[in-house]
């Protein structure tokens, strides 16, 4: 049975496993952060999914609210660390910045 | 209709997160990113989680779109993605082993009745979870700092520079 709420679990996983292999194909620092983005978005539907079905819909919502904060600032870090890198080594190649091993 | 519905607004954030992933020029993946947050508000928006929709839409396609844009202003040329260090077709059978299992995993969840009680927002964010919003103005704060390490126009001293 194709209810509204296997639909939404279903984009769910499709959005996870393509969250998934972006991590794995990606090299660029901006990048990664942007797969990150892709797969907090499949969480944060999922939250609000599981609170619906548990009859929690404001605890759903309120988690869900701190998880897009988390993500935001998760972003901004990240972004910034991803400048101050290329300003740094010229580069936002993950593989050729592994030269910060001490 | 209600089906139909979510079916094409998240066959749109799939496909554009697939084509996010795919693109060559970061900035293209930038909007992309962008029509991703905007179609999972319009999908949050019709499970009735109303704040969650206008929070996601004013800071995924919004704040975060400009800082991406910012970011790929101040790298420049590197903002192109290099070929990718593990082959394609091995990370796309792991994930999908993966997500299959994932699926088997959770698609029995919808299966049970959906309880309609629902415990209020205003009840649940300031007394059940009070310690996030306080957790919250603390990410808060850091991000700030964050901000102002995005912003900073000081070039600290390139690798060769630190050997020596």
């Amino acid at each position: 049975m194709l209810t509204p709420l296997n639909v939404i679990l279903f984009g769910v996983v499709a959005l996870l496993g393509v969250g998934f292999y972006g991590l794995l194909i990606t090299r660029n620092l901006i990048k990664v952060v942007m797969v990150l983005q892709i797969l907090v978005k499949a969480v944060i539907l999922a939250l609000v999914l599981a609170g619906k079905l548990s009859g929690n819909m404001g605890l759903g919502i309120s988690t869900a609210a701190t998880v897009i904060v988390a993500d935001t600032i998760v972003a901004v870090v990240g972004l910034a660390l991803a400048v101050q890198v290329r300003r740094r080594f010229g580069t936002v190649d993950v593989p050729q910045i592994s030269t910060l091993r001490g | 209709m209600e089906t139909i519905q979510y079916g094409l607004f998240l066959l749109g954030a799939i496909v554009c997160a697939y084509r996010a992933i795919v693109s060559k020029k970061i900035l293209t993946a930038a909007i992309y990113l962008a029509c991703i947050s905007a179609l999972v508000s319009a999908v949050l928006y019709l499970l009735g989680a109303t704040q969650v929709a206008v929070m996601e839409l004013s800071v995924g396609a919004g704040l975060v779109t400009v800082l991406l844009v910012y970011a790929v202003s101040v790298v420049g040329d590197d903002a192109l993605d290099p070929a990718s260090v593990v082959p394609k077709p091995l990370a796309f059978v792991m994930v999908g082993v993966v997500t299959i299992l994932l699926g088997f995993m959770v698609f029995p969840a919808v299966e049970k009745n959906v309880d309609t009680s629902s415990l209020a927002l205003s009840i649940a964010l300031w007394k059940n979870r009070v310690l996030d919003v306080w957790i919250q103005i603390a990410l808060i704060f850091s991000g700030v700092m964050g901000v102002l390490g995005l912003l900073s126009e000081k070039t600290p001293g390139r690798i060769e520079e630190i050997h020596k």
